[in-house]
């Protein structure tokens, strides 16, 4: 797969394109240039790592919409087992924007729920982009009430640009969708453990969001808006998004701080795009972890804590009034 | 002077020489959005902010909304201490601290939300009011406190809860933080539903983003007013998403009605009885007088 490189990666682009061209002469040719190539492509790794020590917020939130980078079926298709794909709200429709159904992870059965994108046109349209619909949220709902029967663990994956603004989404209740899984998800009498892979995209990212561990890629977002979006309502210009994300603390370091989210998992060099083997590795490390420390304790337990979270989150002060 | 006023009689000429006109005072009329009727704000006061002629429902603000709820005795405000800071340093054209002021000098309230701890026709109860004016009654740390102290109280007391929403959304400038108090919010209602405490909420004009898709859409009872646009998404997203003209009165109350999202549309002058009526059922109480 040739990678695709963003704008402010067109230093390691060119690096890149010189050591293919010099692979190719090599091929043919009488003196041995791999020397050259290795140290062609050292150049290219310090670039790298360079480039992605000093991202900007807007930066990271266009890797974290890399056009390559793993969606939760590459998850599901590396680090589980036995997925059994389970589809519909029996109300009204399958959601493709989200997948979901049971799966062995490590040999235990586990309930997985994900937003999922498309990689080429075709298959983008079929998942609407990740944006779900109301029945989308239903079907996801309905997983989690199976998994709660069945006693499976919840692992959700949340990728998304957000829930779709759509006529018929709003005719069939977008909003209870969304805010009926917030209710229900903060009380599920099983471990939920939720991973931002990529956009978190406000609601349509926290419909699927509430659990006991709440972690991150490295590069992934989360926010209330898009930062085009609030360019555009604040400084009534899309153009000022750069301005936007990096006010709003997209970002994992600044969501760690505000204690909004609870780990953060290290992405390859150069992102998740570049490595997905080694992705898949420390994802499935971070979840092993998790499961770990949720598996011994009482749904009550669970709950409590859950709960106790849920209520932390905010920032103000307290006056004498 | 001009050559009509030389014509006037003098009973009816301008007294002030210099031709200054007459200071009217402000705010006295206003006009109706819907029906274009000149009212005269006393009696629109009196009204309860509906137009006599054509009964649109006018925002109103927090206060005055408690004001003609609740009765007159026995009224409490919770959680007036919690107040708002600017974590994020957020900064667009503005400081979002700017606009704390601001918001605080155009409304009269510290934050978007008024919880007050009281009774309706005797049902003691703990009513959340949304204020609009108070950077579009949107949801930041602030309300989301608010709204879990209301419930609080409401849990200490065996009292039903009851919310009043009018809001934008969610407080872009406290970024993930204001998103965050949808799932408090809404994780807060399970304990009322635990102890089986009715929820009762009331939509005005607008209820949206993530006010409209967390707690406001989880009444046990949904009531919308008449005419109010609730929905997740603005019109407006909508159009620029799907590129197709919005069919009329879409998102509007009586389109939720229709849609089944919503049980029931009243008329905010009838609201106090109403809501009486459905606390007393639920609760297993004789009528309330």
């Amino acid at each position: 797969m040739k990678t695709t490189f963003l704008d402010f990666e067109q230093p390691i682009a060119e690096l890149e394109g010189k050591i293919e061209e010099l692979r190719f002469v090599q091929e043919d040719s009488a003196v041995d240039i791999s020397e050259e190539i290795a140290r062609l492509q050292k150049k290219s790794a310090s670039l790298t790592k360079d480039i992605y020590s000093k991202l900007t917020s807007w930066q990271i939130s266009q890797v974290a919409r890399h056009p390559q980078r793993p969606y939760t079926l590459d998850y599901l298709q590396a680090i589980f087992t036995d997925f059994e794909e389970l589809h519909g709200d029996r109300a009204y429709a399958d959601d493709p924007a989200i997948v979901s159904g049971i799966a062995r992870f490590n040999g235990r059965s586990v309930m997985v729920i994900g937003h999922q994108k498309g990689r080429d046109t075709k298959e983008k349209i079929y998942r609407n982009f990740g944006m779900p619909r109301p029945e989308g949220y239903r079907k996801a709902l309905r997983m989690m009430k199976l998994a709660e029967k069945f006693a499976m663990p919840v692992l959700t994956f949340i990728d998304t640009p957000g829930a779709y603004p759509g006529i018929g989404a709003e005719e069939r209740g977008q909003s209870e969708a969304i805010a009926r899984n917030l209710f229900e998800m903060s009380k599920l009498r099983v471990p939920v453990i939720c991973s931002v892979i990529g956009e978190g995209g406000s609601g349509g990212a926290l419909a699927i969001g509430i659990g006991d561990v709440v972690q991150m890629l490295q590069y992934s977002t989360y926010s209330v808006i898009s930062p085009e979006g609030c360019a555009s309502i604040l400084w009534k210009s899309a153009d000022k998004a750069s301005e936007a994300a990096e006010t709003l603390g997209i970002t994992t370091p600044r969501l760690k701080a505000l204690g909004l989210i609870d780990k953060v998992v290290n992405e390859p060099l150069g992102g998740a795009h570049r490595n997905h083997d080694a992705m898949m590795l420390a994802m499935k490390k971070i979840l092993q972890d998790s499961l770990r420390e949720l598996q011994d304790k009482s749904p009550d337990d669970l709950l409590k804590t859950r709960y106790q979270r849920l209520m932390n989150y905010g920032k103000f002060k307290e006056t004498a009034s | 002077m001009s050559w009509f006023q030389k014509l006037l009689p003098p009973k009816i000429q301008r007294k002030d020489s210099n031709g200054a006109k007459k200071a009217m005072p402000e705010g006295l009329w206003s006009k109706c959005p819907t029906c274009v009727a000149v009212l005269y704000h006393a009696d629109l006061e009196k009204n309860l902010e509906v137009c006599p002629k054509c009964g649109h429902h006018h925002r109103i603000n927090a206060r005055s909304r408690l004001d003609v709820l609740l009765d007159p005795e026995g009224r409490h405000e919770i959680g007036e201490e919690v107040k708002p800071v600017d974590t994020l340093k957020f900064k667009d054209s503005k400081r979002y601290a700017d606009r704390l002021v601001e918001a605080r000098t155009g409304s009269g309230e510290s934050d978007a939300l008024v919880v007050m701890q009281g009774s309706v026709k005797s049902v003691p109860l703990v009513v959340a009011a949304f204020e609009f004016k108070f950077m579009g009654g949107s949801m930041g740390s602030v309300v989301g406190e608010r709204f879990v102290r209301g419930i609080n109280t409401c849990l200490e007391h065996k009292l039903p809860f009851v919310c009043i929403s009018a809001s934008g959304g969610a407080r872009m400038q406290e970024g993930l933080l204001s998103l965050m108090q949808m799932a408090k919010t809404s994780a807060a209602l399970t304990k009322l539903a635990d102890a089986r405490l009715p929820f009762i909420s009331v939509l005005t004009d607008p209820t949206m983003g993530g006010v409209s898709a967390s707690f406001a859409m989880l009444g046990d009872v949904i009531i919308a007013e008449p005419g109010a646009l609730i929905g997740f998404a603005g019109p407006r997203v909508i159009e620029q998403t799907v590129r197709e003209t919005l069919p009329d009165g879409f998102q509007r109350a009586e389109f939720l009605l229709e849609h089944g999202a919503i049980d029931m549309i009243v008329d905010r002058r009838e609201m106090r009885d109403r809501l009486a009526n459905l606390l007393t059922q639920m609760l297993g109480l004789p009528a309330a007088v």
